[in-house]
């Protein structure tokens, strides 16, 4: 869309026939609008700062020795280099399992997620049937009821199935319709494929889920990378329900095991031995860069589940 | 086989629509109708998990809106930090969006850094503000004191500690960003284009032409900002848990604390049911609100 924008007449190139025409306001006018550019730029610059310092200073702490991590005014690189806080941090506790625990869970809510939304996104973009206006205002309804108004039956529920202290229950409920919102943006998605490619495979003998299968899916991999996204933010970020469910260490995910490695004591200490900043400063570091990472390469797709779903919310 | 092909096509489409919806309506009906139910049936009882869970009528509602003075703090703190970030989010990252939009050089670089701190995890947030923030030794308050200023004791002092929690919302505010640039995009150039001929000027081009064609994102901003805000709970969690004298106890951090520190469940199912109650009426009244300030682009009058 900006490159639309930036192909109009009338903005930059337009300036300088402006600028030789000997009159003073026109004169003036490019003056002052240089002016306003350059101030603009100012802000620009003033905020990314703003927003982006905090960030760098927690990455830039997390390789500072302790006695340098409120030095006043800061550096940006203390004088030695200490790579161990990282390494003595995740030696503190279970580190790599807890990040294999999340990234199960991840793994198992993505599966659960991209085939249940996408099939039930399907049903609604694709097939005629009676109640579909109604069924669909129910999908939407949900988006309104807050996750914390069920969870407390979801737990009972769980409790009483034995599921507790297991991932079971952060990963199951993903495989029943996969959440309002991401059944929303795939089936806004699958509308904007052509018929004529269903007909074709309808005339091959494909039912409706062959053409699911076969021809929806494949062709709507930008959309499902999307959710696969957004599911994955979701998750690395998720710390109610892990806090809930899972009650022993082995089965913490990364969050819920850096919180109690930062609150509880060190392990094996046997006193306690409160992690110094500079430590906790590199666990969040090792919490933000996935993210972050995942955010600078796959901006597209942020940009276009916002526009899918954004726009007729 | 020959059952099927005795099947009109109507009946067959919406036999497989019914399949395709089969795990969304299970889930629909286990995971949400059911616990909706049940946790309002819940919220007339006594249930500490242990044992099971015995009627008592109104107690736990005659406690919520007679006895309990915590809740009512919760309640307090959880207006007041939405009263303030919502309109932060809705203001100040519109603002941004507008600066973009003015054809920026180097467009997508400014929009990644403007979003970035909202993909930061809420942890990771919550520790480097704890330590940023710090009463003594944190970095802005001895920036303060170098120019001069006082620095607030932030987490440590009831008076200020939710204005720290406003900051760090702040900080994320461009997570609106991407919406709002892509509403103001969309914004048909013909529009500015009348205008201009009408002789607007850029004053009078925003106010009657970006701002009622973006009003609907506007708005959505600020509904889903405010749900967001009711459900605070992480970053509180790990910065103050609910400190210094439940000056920062947010609702759901209450919510969690009865439900499974106290083990009070038929409680937590009732405060639960409040904060349903309480965000359906406010998302209803903006609604109503919202018919004669949002307008929507093809709406029928």
């Amino acid at each position: 869309m900006s490159e639309i924008g930036s192909a109009q007449p009338g903005g930059v190139l337009a300036q300088p026939s402006q600028r030789f025409d000997g009159d003073w306001t026109r004169r003036r006018q490019v003056g002052s609008r240089l002016l306003g550019r350059g101030l603009l730029y100012l802000v620009l610059t003033a905020l990314t700062v703003l927003l982006v310092a905090p960030l760098v200073w927690m990455v830039s702490a997390s390789f500072k020795p302790e006695g340098y991590v409120f030095e006043y005014p800061p550096r940006l690189i203390a004088e030695q280099i200490q790579w161990w806080n990282y390494v003595e941090a995740w030696n503190q506790f279970p580190f790599w399992r807890s990040l294999r625990n999340t990234m199960t869970i991840t793994i198992g809510v993505e599966l659960g997620r991209l085939l249940s939304a996408s099939l039930t996104a399907y049903v609604f973009a694709r097939l005629r049937f009676p109640g579909r206006h109604a069924l669909f205002l129910l999908v939407l309804s949900t988006m309104m009821i807050p996750y914390h108004v069920v969870l407390i039956p979801q737990y009972l529920l769980f409790r009483n199935l034995n599921w507790l202290d297991s991932f079971r229950p952060l990963i199951v409920p993903h495989f029943f319709g996969g959440g309002a919102f991401f059944i929303f943006l795939l089936r806004q998605f699958f509308m904007t494929i052509p018929r004529d490619y269903d007909d074709a495979a309808r005339i091959d003998g494909a039912g409706a889920f062959g053409i699911l299968w076969r021809i929806i899916l494949p062709m709507s991999k930008p959309a499902l990378a999307t959710v696969a996204i957004f599911t994955f933010m979701a998750e690395w970020n998720d710390f109610l329900a892990p806090l809930i469910y899972l009650n022993s260490q082995e089965k913490y995910t990364l969050a819920i095991a850096i919180r109690q490695w930062q609150q509880v004591a060190v392990w094996g200490a046997g006193a306690y031995v409160p992690p110094t900043w500079n430590a906790i400063m590199s666990m969040s570091t090792v919490l933000t860069v996935p993210p972050v990472l995942i955010f600078f390469f796959t901006q597209r797709y942020f940009i276009q589940g916002v526009v899918i779903s954004g726009i007729k919310g | 086989m020959l059952w099927r092909r005795n099947l009109s096509l109507q009946a067959r489409e919406t036999r497989d629509a019914y399949i395709g919806l089969l795990p969304f309506l299970l889930g629909f009906v286990i995971f949400i109708a059911g616990p909706l139910i049940y946790s309002f049936y819940l919220s007339f009882t006594r249930y500490e998990i242990l044992s099971p869970p015995r009627w008592s009528g109104l107690a736990n509602y005659t406690r919520m809106f007679g006895e309990d003075e915590v809740l009512w703090q919760s309640l307090r703190v959880t207006v007041i930090y939405t009263l303030v970030a919502v309109p932060t989010q809705v203001v100040v990252g519109y603002a941004m969006a507008l600066l973009l939009n003015l054809k920026v050089k180097g467009l997508s670089f400014w929009r990644t850094a403007f979003y970035m701190p909202a993909v930061v995890p809420a942890m990771a947030v919550a520790y480097v503000f704890s330590w940023m923030l710090q009463s003594d030794v944190g970095l802005l308050n001895q920036f303060l004191r170098s120019i001069g200023l006082p620095g607030p004791k932030w987490f440590g002092d009831p008076n200020w500690v939710l204005a720290a929690f406003i900051l760090m919302s702040a900080w994320a505010v461009g997570g609106t960003l991407l919406l709002y640039l892509s509403a103001l995009q969309g914004v048909p150039t013909e529009l500015y284009d009348a205008a201009k001929v009408d002789g607007a000027n850029a004053w009078r081009r925003f106010l009657n032409v970006t701002l009622p064609m973006t009003s609907p994102i506007i708005f959505f901003v600020f509904l889903t900002g405010m749900i967001g805000t009711f459900q605070v709970f992480t970053v509180a969690f790990v910065t103050t848990n609910g400190g210094p004298g439940n000056a920062s106890l947010f609702y759901i951090l209450y919510l969690y604390r009865t439900g499974w520190e106290y083990l009070q469940m038929g409680y937590a199912a009732a405060m639960a049911w409040l904060l349903f109650v309480i965000l359906l009426v406010v998302t209803l009244l903006s609604l109503r609100l919202s018919r004669s300030a949002v307008f929507y682009e093809g709406a029928q009058e």
